[in-house]
């Protein structure tokens, strides 16, 4: 189970201040202003030059500079990840009812999957944009989507395929049908493993986004605007890049966390 | 008095990698309307598959099961069933979990109607005020009484219990025991028990049925004299303990250990 921050107030009827205020809030600022000192003093002992390793110092002037690209790169990257995503999660979630139902497919499948995934998907890249040359939306939701969907289709079927026969026998035995038992009893059960799966796709899928944008020549978005910092010996820009990717995992993970509350939230174990 | 469930010459094998593998053979068992049959016998005798063929989930390879005087080929929803794992779905409420089978079997009740009889059911076996909790805060015994509610809550004629309370510490285990006999007071069924338990049986049942090794046939059939609500206490008389040693003895020789 994921670590969710419990942002209630602690005393009931607090204030939405004192939320912001709480443990919960404050700790992780603290941790991340202490990464930031750490980093910043680490480039400063050394003496490193930015062209070996920005500081965070230089980053604010780096995003001033090319807010306007942040924007659009950022939203291009953000769309594209989201729907390799969502696809992912389609073939993913259907892959998964498979070989979770049938022995039969689990047994065919799984090899070809399990090869498939040990592929670097950088070698893919060259592969994939020589193939639709040009379609560089396409291309980019593909490798999304490509490097996404294994997990989730793993740990569907295991989590169908580990379903308890009592499960299935208390409605077994009153004569209901098999949809049935799926939507009422396997599909809920499994819902924990597909989230703790979706968690692990999020990250994927924004490495298969920037594989894509960082490779292929002419390419658009956040991996494309980090590849020009290379070409142009900006670091800085670089690395505020990668910073900007980071917050942008960060949000569509605690996302993922959000649903994942709203749907499966009883799988939590109550604290202590 | 009527058989409700009447088991003819039954035989069943498991297909295995390594052949077929009989666990039932010739077995008789009959279960007169409002009786409580207990099954004992050793480990891995067929025990489970008995209630699998009542309950419909399996076909016999030959002979036939009978229940309400019809041959037995799929699932029927005159059928309750309670498992020695109290498989609760943990995104409902207990009181949502034990209205599940009446989202399968057609009931003229409304939902009111469900609800009441829901709560009706934790009153009968002690969890007043539970229903709104979720599963994961009940302990093993409450859930087990949960799971005899889900059972019930569509009025079966027949109920099948397997090993309910095998998993259950000595204290809960009597406890449960005797929340059966007020169960089966206010609830009338014709209940088949799956269990270990020795003087489970005697207590609970008016009939035990004592299984050979597999594959399984009939090898004993006690009466239990003194049917009816009972408290602990007849565990601890003369006749009790003469029932016990009988049943014991026929477990060793179904073991084997002893000659008939």
């Amino acid at each position: 189970m994921a670590y969710v921050p419990d942002l209630k107030p602690s005393t009931p009827g607090g204030s939405f201040v004192k939320a912001l205020t709480s443990r919960a809030v404050l700790a992780p600022i603290a941790a991340m202003v202490v990464f930031l000192v750490f980093w910043e003093l680490l480039v400063w002992v050394n003496g490193w030059p930015n062209y070996v390793m920005a500081s965070p110092s230089d980053l604010p002037p780096a995003y001033a500079k090319y807010w306007g690209l942040f924007i659009t790169m950022g939203w291009q990257t953000l769309w594209r990840t989201v729907v390799g995503l969502v696809l992912a999660v389609i073939v993913g979630l259907f892959l998964g009812m498979i070989m979770g139902f049938s022995r039969l497919m689990r047994d065919a499948l799984y090899p070809l999957l399990v090869g498939f995934n040990a592929i670097p998907k950088a070698t893919v890249v060259p592969i994939v944009a020589l193939m639709f040359v040009g379609e560089h939306n396409f291309n980019t939701i593909l490798m999304a989507f490509m490097i996404s969907f294994f997990p989730i289709a793993v740990s569907v079927s295991i989590g169908l395929s580990t379903l308890e026969p009592e499960y299935r026998d208390i409605l077994r035995a009153l004569g209901a049908k098999q949809a049935t038992i799926f939507w009422k009893i396997a599909l809920p059960k499994t819902l924990p493993e597909f989230f703790g799966a979706l968690k692990v796709a999020v990250t994927l899928a924004f490495i298969g986004t920037n594989l894509m944008e960082i490779v292929s020549p002419h390419g658009r978005g956040l991996g494309a605007l980090f590849d020009s910092g290379k070409t142009n010996s900006d670091y800085p820009l670089m690395f505020a890049v990668l910073i900007a990717l980071a917050l942008l995992g960060i949000v569509l993970y605690y996302i993922v966390v959000a649903l994942e509350k709203i749907f499966a939230g009883w799988a939590e174990r109550a604290p202590g | 008095m009527y058989p409700m469930i009447k088991i003819e010459g039954v035989r069943h094998a498991y297909k295995t990698a390594k052949g077929p593998l009989p666990v039932l053979n010739r077995l008789e068992v009959s279960v007169n309307e409002g009786g409580f049959v207990a099954v004992v016998g050793p480990s891995g005798c067929g025990k489970s598959t008995l209630t699998r063929l009542i309950a419909g989930l399996m076909k016999p390879d030959e002979g036939r099961v009978m229940v309400h005087g019809e041959v037995v080929t799929g699932p029927r929803s005159t059928v309750g069933m309670a498992f020695q794992n109290p498989v609760m779905l943990e995104w409902r409420t207990i009181l949502e979990n034990i209205m599940l089978p009446l989202e399968i079997v057609s009931t003229k009740m409304t939902k009111a109607e469900q609800k009441e009889r829901a709560n009706y059911l934790l009153d009968l076996v002690g969890l007043t005020g539970f229903g709104d909790k979720r599963p994961s805060e009940l302990s093993g015994g409450m859930r087990q009484r949960a799971s005899l509610c889900r059972a019930l809550v569509h009025k079966p004629e027949v109920l099948i219990l397997d090993e309910p309370f095998g998993a259950l510490d000595a204290f809960t285990r009597e406890d449960l025991w005797q929340t059966m006999h007020k169960v089966k007071e206010e609830e009338p069924f014709t209940g088949v028990l799956i269990t270990h338990d020795l003087r489970e049986s005697i207590f609970l049942a008016d009939q035990v049925v004592v299984l050979s090794q597999r594959p399984a046939m009939t090898q004993y059939v006690l009466d239990v004299p003194n049917t009816g609500p009972r408290d602990l206490d007849h565990l601890y008389t003369p006749e009790a303990a003469e029932m016990l040693n009988i049943l014991r003895h026929q477990i060793e020789v179904a073991q084997g250990r002893a000659a008939a």
